[in-house]
């Protein structure tokens, strides 16, 4: 039996090997029949040779030789395979010695070597050409003529076109259409080094736009509008001029039109109601019935993409696009397919006539036109023929390539989002579509259109939900599976059974790798921290990550497990930590640190640090905020280092407490004044503000001493009472240094904090010697004043840029007690809400919250913006603020403001604010 | 017949195309002097501009083919010159006469190429061009100056012409044919 068995596979194996020689046989054989001139052509062998071309009786005798030759290193070249700047130059002397022959067939090839050569070989040595080319645009072959100057466009610069620009000029009105050609050609090349020159041409030019030829007038016509480009009123009457009828040229009218559509797309104004626009348009329309299909498309075109063009007049061109679709020729086909497809975009109405002559090429063998096809559908189809046009492409989705596929992804969202009660079908083929083969573009683009779904109709939260926890049990690309677990993390515990998603995500937690199994962590913890039933039985499955092998898993593991509690029964406060994106930026929470670090490191009895207990720091400028409170990434990195160090340094400082908060410097001169002063407010944790001037000198040969700021309050009621002055003691010129001064605010005016004083820089000037800081003359130097501006402190100096920490804004608003709340309303100078939003916002100096500083487009439509702002006052009151802005045509912008805080006083206080 | 019969007649004389390079300083008459011998008859005046790169013609002169190359002379194409050395029976270095201050420059470049290995059995024929011009230097001048009387190791010769009329060319190449159809 084995034996029988061996027996026939050996026969059946040997007849198969004959077969194959047979085969390979018969493939040779085809082979030989037409092997191609060129193939394994050794570079070396031809450099070697072309040694011949110095031979002058081979190079007179045999041009043929010669021709064959040059072939063969275009072919090298061509193929990549590059030839070394010595073997250029030497093969490229060799090319030159051929002038020798006025064989014309020669002579062509030399032309097509060096115009190949040229860039690659040194241009001091091509010019060794320049004479022979020069002398060959005067020859009385027309191909010599028409072929010399391509080459000489490709090698000549602006000084030498001048010695030859008698010659172009006269090619380009040369009777032979090829010759004149060239020029134009090489015209059109040489405008981008030597404008000047070839504007100069413009009389020739013009003349080659009347010739017979429909090459020349092509290549006028183009070379014309170069030429005339940046002087649009002589485009427009060249325009207009030929739009009479002078050219024929079917690719001339091609070129025209674009030009009439760049001029009517250009004009600011309506061009179409002007006389010349009118002409225009009407050109266009008469393009529409041209002969040339080219012509007609290219008009039809031109017409659907005109600005502000109206519904009715895209009719005669949709009409001839709609003609092409049926045409025999695919080109035709998907070039007016495309056009419909940009229509549909803004106007699906026009394209709806379309739609029967669409349906019939979704089974149109080339794809890209099925592609085009289906997509417009979309646009166009009505609600009734959804169902239809999904089981169609379905058919097809599998023979096109990924990018096309996204197209179609892309216009089934749009569609859904035109019919929203068409989810289920539509997110039903969009999940069909994860579960086929694809790249990650596509699986990206379907995810995101099935998330944006998931915002825009409610109902298919779920099922998508659910569909996408399919799509990541077998998901191969890691960012897809995260984004995937943290949608599930925060919709899934709302959802209406939450318990049926742990599994999908705990699967992810024993197969997949690090990232994602961190990702899934996450996500579980947020199901234990919502949902107090599955707590227990998430946290056993917690529990088992503890013993990953990453040590990111790990970690969330076991901050998850640890801030759920061992007993389970979470603080609420800790497990909001799990849930809200954390109540500061990293590099916020560093600054706070370190403030928290100079602040305490010297007291013996630490302050237990927490969320509370560290200093409150603004974010770096109010844009910065604006962006990164929205944002749970801070992208900004403002400076970590302390504004208030320079105070702790002081001794003097010591028993003055600690800072609340410093304000950003405030400039007190112009910065290129001789002195520059600016003054930093460090509001202290008690009665005290001490205010920090930054003096810098400018003049190079004075010496300042003793520098001081004088300040004289500007109202008679004494706020603020100063206390310790300390004085610069020398300032040397470029050096910033800093003079102090202590305020303390008289307590028994408990209620204001604002107050303004008229500063002034006081000092004694040396006069020295820039170059050895020598003192000259008198050693005490004379007393000197210097007026700055005002000095102010404000009520919002006072006032920390905190967000609401532990929990959200409405939950902070209700714990605060009504009692303590203010209502205010104003009228305020404002033209529009952003800046309305923003001078409160800064006017309060509190922080905004819940992205409400942003201006949504519902509010513009007349409904109020509400505004919610967060900060503590000094030193520890919590101030919340929700304010309503509204535009009024009488009265400008309102504003109705409610402030809430534990002391009614405080809450007044921050409410005038607003004045 | 036609053709069996200059194939005859070449094989007797020799067809062998003899190779000429033209050198010499910018705006010495090189390019003229070319045109002229092409059109030997032709009176009228040839204009020329400056030739960047080269001329090729192949003309006949007293049954011999002459393949002549007229190489620019401007400084920066002189370095060329070199490339186009090979295979060359003869060199025809052509001086403006008139122009003495350039006489020296001429004298290094054309003492540089004598020493060419390529150009080693290549004979020379110096044209002393220019000689219409006021204060052109003679035959005998323009070869001292030049150094020819220390050339001992190949045929020369030094020739007065005047390229715009056409004078003395006929002369120069009549001793090249001499000497060509001696080798």
């Amino acid at each position: 039996m084995s034996d029988g068995l061996e027996e026939t596979s050996g026969l059946s194996l040997s007849s198969m090997v004959k077969e194959i020689q047979g085969l390979k046989d018969k493939f040779k054989r085809e082979d030989a029949d037409c092997p191609s001139p060129f193939a394994d052509l050794e570079k070396a062998t031809v450099l070697q040779e072309c040694r011949v071309f110095s031979d002058a009786k081979v190079v007179t005798e045999s041009p043929r030789k010669c021709s064959q030759l040059i072939t063969k290193l275009l072919h090298i070249v061509t193929q990549g395979d590059a030839m070394s700047s010595s073997e250029v130059t030497e093969v490229f002397f060799g090319v030159t010695k051929l002038f020798q022959s006025t064989d014309a067939s020669l002579r062509r090839m030399v032309y097509f070597f060096i115009k190949e050569v040229a860039e690659t070989c040194n241009p001091d040595d091509v010019i060794i050409v320049t004479s022979s080319l020069t002398k060959d645009m005067n020859s009385n072959e027309d191909l010599f003529r028409a072929n010399s100057i391509r080459v000489l466009a490709k090698m000549i610069d602006a000084t030498m076109l001048g010695a030859i620009e008698r010659y172009v000029k006269q090619a380009i009105v040369d009777k032979n259409a090829m010759v004149s050609s060239s020029a134009l050609v090489a015209g059109a090349h040489l405008i981008r080094g030597s404008p000047d020159v070839v504007r100069r041409w413009v009389n020739e030019v013009q003349e080659a736009l009347h010739s017979p030829s429909e090459m020349v007038q092509f290549h006028a016509l183009s070379l014309l509008y170069e030429i005339k480009q940046h002087d649009r009123l002589a485009i427009s009457k060249m325009v207009a001029q030929l739009t009479r009828g002078a050219i024929s040229s079917p690719m001339a009218t091609c070129l025209l039109i674009r030009y009439i559509t760049a001029i009517l797309k250009g004009s600011d104004v309506d061009m179409l109601a002007s006389a010349t626009g009118r002409a225009a348009y009407q050109f266009l329309e008469l393009s529409l019935r041209h002969r040339s299909e080219a012509v007609i498309y290219e008009a039809a075109k031109a017409i659907v993409s005109l600005p502000g063009v109206e519904e009715r007049d895209l009719g005669p061109a949709v009409a001839v696009l709609q003609l092409f679709l049926s045409s025999p020729k695919a080109t035709l086909r998907l070039a007016a397919m495309r056009a419909l497809c940009d229509i549909a975009i803004a106007k699906p109405a026009a394209v709806i006539k379309c739609n029967d002559d669409m349906e019939s090429l979704i089974s149109d063998s080339n794809r890209s036109i099925a592609t085009f096809a289906i997509t417009t559908l979309l646009k166009t189809g009505s609600e009734s023929s959804v169902d239809r046009l999904m089981k169609q492409i379905s058919s097809f989705m599998n023979e096109i390539a990924d990018e096309f596929k996204i197209v179609v992804v892309t216009a089934i969202r749009e569609l859904c989002l035109k019919y929203p009660l068409k989810h289920r079908v539509l997110v039903g083929f969009l999940a069909n579509f994860l579960r086929e083969e694809g790249g990650f573009d596509f699986k990206k683009a379907i995810v995101d259109a099935i998330v944006a779904l998931m915002c825009a109709i409610p109902e298919t939260k779920e099922s998508s939900l659910l569909h996408l926890c399919e799509f990541i049990e077998d998901c191969e690309f890691t960012a897809l599976s995260t984004q995937i677990l943290h949608l599930v993390g925060s919709l899934g515990p709302t959802a209406a059974a939450p318990a049926r998603y742990i599994r999908f995500v705990y699967n992810r937690v024993i197969l997949e790798n690090a990232v994602v199994r961190a990702a899934a962590v996450t996500a579980l913890t947020k199901f234990a921290a919502q949902l107090p039933t599955l707590r227990a039985s998430v946290s056993v499955l917690l529990r088992r990550s503890l013993r990953d092998e990453d040590d990111e898993v790990r970690d969330r593991a076991t901050l998850a497990l640890r801030l759920l509690g061992d007993d389970l029964v979470a603080n609420t406060t800790e497990v909001n930590l799990l849930l809200e994106p954390f109540s500061m930026s990293f590099s916020r929470l560093g600054c706070a640190l370190n403030k928290f670090n100079v602040a305490h490191g010297l007291e013996e009895e630490g302050l237990a640090l927490n969320m509370t207990t560290l200093p409150v720091v603004d974010d770096m400028g109010p844009a910065a905020s604006a962006q990164s409170a929205s944002t749970a990434i801070h992208t900004s990195s403002p400076a970590t280092e302390d504004v208030a160090t320079e105070l702790y340094k002081m001794p003097e400082f010591a028993t003055l407490g600690k800072v609340f908060r410093s304000t950003s410097p405030i400039e007190l001169t112009e910065s290129e004044t001789e002195y520059v002063v600016s003054v930093v407010k460090h509001i202290m944790d008690n009665d005290h503000v001490i205010l920090e001037f930054l003096i810098t000198n400018t003049i190079a040969d004075q010496l300042l001493v003793d520098a001081r700021i004088t300040l004289e309050s500007t109202d008679d009621d004494n706020v603020y009472t100063i206390v310790q002055s300390i004085s610069a003691a020398k300032l040397r010129c470029g050096v910033t240094t800093r003079s102090w001064l202590v305020l303390r605010r008289n307590t028994s005016e408990s209620n204001i904090f604002a107050a303004q004083f008229v500063a002034e820089l006081k000092f004694r000037v040396l006069e020295i010697d820039p170059n050895t800081a020598e003192i000259e003359g008198d050693e005490d130097g004379f007393a000197e004043e210097y007026p700055l501006e005002d000095v102010e402190i404000s009520t919002n100096d006072f006032m920390g840029k905190a967000r609401v920490a532990d929990t959200d804004f409405r939950s902070a608003w209700e714990s605060l007690d009504r009692d303590g709340e203010v209502l205010e309303k104003f009228s305020l100078q404002f033209k529009d809400l952003e800046s309305a939003v923003t001078a409160v916002t800064a006017c309060l100096g509190m922080q905004p919250e819940d992205n409400s500083q942003t201006i949504t487009d519902r509010t513009k439509a007349g409904v109020p913006h509400s505004l919610h702002l967060s900060g503590i006052f000094w030193v520890d009151v919590r101030v919340l603020v929700r304010a309503q802005l509204l535009l009024d045509e009488k009265a400008g912008c309102v504003l109705k403001m409610a402030v809430r805080s534990p002391v009614l006083q405080i809450s007044q206080i921050v409410a005038d604010c607003i004045k | 017949m036609g053709i069996l019969f200059s194939r005859v007649f070449q094989a007797l004389f020799g067809s062998k195309e003899v190779r000429i390079l033209i050198l010499g300083l910018d705006n010495a008459g090189k390019t003229t002097i070319l045109y002229k011998l092409q059109n030997e008859t032709d009176d009228e005046e040839i204009m020329t501009i400056p030739t960047i790169g080269f001329n090729v013609e192949t003309l006949q002169y007293k049954n011999i083919k002459f393949q002549v190359w007229d190489l620019g002379g401007q400084t920066s194409i002189r370095p060329y010159w070199r490339c186009y050395y090979p295979n060359t029976d003869a060199i025809i270095f052509v001086v403006d006469s008139a122009d003495k201050e350039r006489l020296a420059v001429a004298r290094q470049e054309l003492q540089a190429m004598l020493e060419e290995e390529e150009l080693k059995d290549a004979i020379l024929l110096v044209l002393a061009n220019k000689q219409d011009q006021r204060g052109a230097l003679g035959a005998k001048d323009v070869s001292e100056a030049l150094g020819l009387p220390d050339v001992r190791n190949r045929q020369w010769s030094i020739q007065e012409t005047c390229a715009t009329k056409g004078k003395g060319l006929s002369e120069g190449f009549d001793w090249l044919v001499t000497c060509i159809k001696g080798e």
